[in-house]
């Protein structure tokens, strides 16, 4: 007990002493734990903004929803339609798969989609976009923000397709579209040309680029939207693609089938059930089942690999500094051999001499590891504002109390591994040369 | 009681370079308690080398060291620093204090390498020192504040603290103006009339001349050894000092 009470005693004196002599040469202290510092600063700061950035990429994912199976119509690859250019190639999901989805019972909603690209026309004005004949359900899945107006409501579906006279005729356009077509001016309300037929504007959407990012490079601007059901009223089930000259058809019923489970935990068993569905009831594999929930995965394996990468970069910087530290400990040394002679011949045993200088180079390491903390968290609370305000550009920061306590720990760590050797030869010292030494 | 000290044909082989130096050559000595021995002596005489065999900073090739009960000659890095910490005390001549502790801070060092806790009462016993030495107005300032005159006074009051066996003081007016160098001798004289036992390396006959005894060394042996029959005589110790510190000394930790 008591000896232990001694060793206290000793490491405070030592830790004050540090402490003093680190305050008394400011300028040496700070520019030997500057690579700490830069280390400790290097960590955080990577690591905040490392993570604010994979944090921004995952939110991105869940907001397509990871709760979402998307279904698509996939051109088979097996026939061999080059020969057979006029002729109508007929595949893809079918009315008859969309309501058999519906009877699961995980369902939440269920969005079927029809594309294809189409010119559309305001007066002299023409753009080519993309028609998706969709359901109001498609709103709430792809949580998508309109400008101005509406989207499609559940009373612009007509039940019989067929009385083309019912069919309503409404459009709601994309951002691009709509500068397109109605630049300075507002679209709802006017009427755009798509096929020959009139569509009124009812609504115009948010520019949804932001809301993609990385893989999905689908330009969602373009795409004018309208009523499933006035989709196959005034379209047909055939849609024809000229193709340098020749014409090519395909009879589609639906692109694709946007599904929502309740539960996360149930996307795969759903995807399961659809996929057994699907291959029960088509011959060819034209379709496929994309999980969401398996990118969300793969973008977190990802981040974890990145977050290791970034480890190993700090690791690195913190040894350099470590390093400097070293050196400086080692001049130290030298430069106080008589002090340590002194402490010898008044009773110091080499173990004290060790205690105390590796004592020195952990304060200056856990010194500069605090500074660095504070250097770090400030930067990242800066420099998004900073760059939102200079560069109007979104970093995102996302900082976690992990990397600070990382850090801080492995400077003082740095700090004991790189003072050892220092703190060896000065006990090792011997003291009556120690005492001669000026 | 045993002798202060007492060294049994004492040799000291350095290796310069591949060279053998053969520094002492077989030195007998005994110094009882209270004595006051001055070591004289040209350079390479081996003067320095007996005081640093003396201060446990080395070990002899052979021969014996007896320091109080205790047999230091054989004994390994650590308990040779424990027994410095105990039983000895170092007066230099640079006075080699340490410039980043103040006045009392430095004469506690020997304290906290002795195994002793510092506290209140081993704190106050520091100041009593400083003041029997005359520096009780100068407690917090740093050596670099001070006259190499109380820088001496303060290496003096740490080489009391430990209440040691033997003082050995290495030219201990060797950096001193005359003046000052009779104010150190004086005090040395006051703490060996209080009872201290001190060995002095000098090189200067007029410092040599307030020890009572005298020990002349030539090429690593004693060449002379007698009693210094008039020493300079010292004021009057005052029975106020030698009581003041007999009862610092009581209260030693030990």
């Amino acid at each position: 007990m008591e000896k232990h009470l001694l060793l206290w005693d000793k490491s405070r004196r030592s830790f004050v002493l540090a402490l003093r002599s680190l305050w008394l040469h400011k300028l040496r202290s700070f520019l030997s734990v500057l690579g700490i510092i830069i280390g400790t600063v290097s960590v955080i700061t990577l690591m905040a903004f490392g993570e604010g950035n994979m944090h921004d990429a995952l939110e991105d994912i869940k907001r397509q929803g990871a709760t979402n199976l998307i279904v698509r119509s996939v051109k088979p690859s097996d026939d061999a339609t080059n020969q057979r250019r006029t002729m109508t190639l007929n595949y893809g999901l079918t009315y008859a798969d969309y309501d058999q989805f519906l009877v699961l019972d995980s369902i939440v909603s269920s969005v079927p989609m029809r594309y294809f690209p189409q010119e559309i026309r305001n007066l002299h004005r023409m753009f080519n976009g993309r028609v998706v004949g969709t359901t109001p359900g498609y709103q709430n899945v792809n949580r998508i923000d309109l400008v101005e107006g509406r989207f499609l409501m559940d009373s612009d579906e007509i039940d019989e397709p067929g009385d083309d006279n019912e069919l309503r005729n409404v459009v709601v356009l994309g951002s691009d579209v709509a500068e397109a077509l109605f630049p300075f001016q507002t679209a709802v309300g006017k009427s755009v040309v798509l096929n020959k037929h009139q569509f009124v504007v009812v609504g115009v959407l948010k520019d949804r680029s932001s809301l993609t990012t990385g893989g999905l490079s689908e330009d969602f601007n373009s795409d004018v939207y309208i009523p499933l059901s006035t989709c196959r009223g005034r379209y047909g089930e055939k849609i024809f693609i000229r193709q340098s000259g020749s014409r090519s058809g395909e009879q589609v019923e639906l692109h694709q089938v946007t599904v929502t489970i309740s539960d996360m935990s149930k996307v795969r068993d759903a995807g399961k059930v659809i996929t057994d569905q699907l291959e029960r009831s088509h011959f060819k594999k034209d379709w496929s089942v994309t999980v969401p929930l398996d990118r969300l995965e793969e973008a977190e394996r990802a981040r974890n690999r990145g977050l290791v990468l970034l480890f190993f970069i700090a690791m690195i910087s913190l040894t350099v500094g470590g390093i400097g530290i070293m050196n400086i400990m080692l001049a130290t040394v030298t430069e106080r051999t008589r002090e340590i002679g002194i402490r010898r011949a008044l009773g110091a045993k080499r173990s004290d001499i060790t205690l105390q200088f590796l004592i020195e180079a952990t304060v200056q390491t856990s010194v500069g590891g605090i500074l660095g903390t504070i250097v770090g968290i400030g930067l990242v609370f800066v420099l998004p504002w900073a760059s939102a305000l200079l560069l109007s550009m979104h970093l995102p920061a996302h900082l976690k109390w992990q990397p600070v306590a990382l850090s801080i720990s492995v400077a003082c760590f740095v700090g004991v591994v790189f003072g050892l050797y220092p703190a060896f030869r000065a006990s090792r010292l011997d003291p009556i040369e120690a005492l001669r030494h000026d | 009681m045993p002798p202060a000290v007492r060294i049994e044909n004492l040799t000291k082989h350095y290796f310069l370079e591949s060279v053998a130096v053969r520094a002492l050559r077989g030195v007998t000595l005994t110094v009882n308690h209270g004595e006051f021995v001055a070591i004289m002596g040209p350079s390479g005489s081996g003067k320095s080398t007996l005081l640093n065999l003396l201060g446990c900073l080395d070990r002899p090739t052979s021969g014996r060291y007896i320091l109080g009960d205790d047999d230091v000659s054989r004994m390994n890095d650590d308990r040779l620093s424990e027994i410095r910490s105990r039983y000895l005390g170092f007066i230099f001549q640079s006075y080699n204090l340490l410039p980043q502790y103040t006045v009392v801070e430095n004469i506690e060092i020997p304290l906290l390498y002795q195994g002793c806790r510092i506290n209140e009462k081993t704190r106050s016993r520091c100041i009593q020192l400083a003041d029997l030495v005359g520096l009780a107005d100068r407690l917090e300032h740093r050596p670099m504040q001070l006259s190499g005159g109380q820088q001496q006074r303060v290496a003096i009051a740490r080489a009391l603290v430990n209440d040691p066996h033997v003082i050995l003081a290495d030219e201990p007016t060797g950096n001193l103006d005359s003046k000052t160098s009779d104010e150190i001798m004086q005090m040395l004289i006051r703490l060996n009339a209080a009872g201290k036992t001190i060995i002095m390396v000098t090189h200067e006959n007029d410092i040599a001349a307030w020890a009572k005894r005298v020990i002349r060394m030539r090429d690593g042996v004693i060449e002379a050894d007698e009693p210094n029959a008039q020493p300079r005589t010292a004021q009057e110790v005052s029975s106020a000092f030698v009581s003041t510190l007999n009862s610092l000394m009581s209260a030693s930790m030990r």
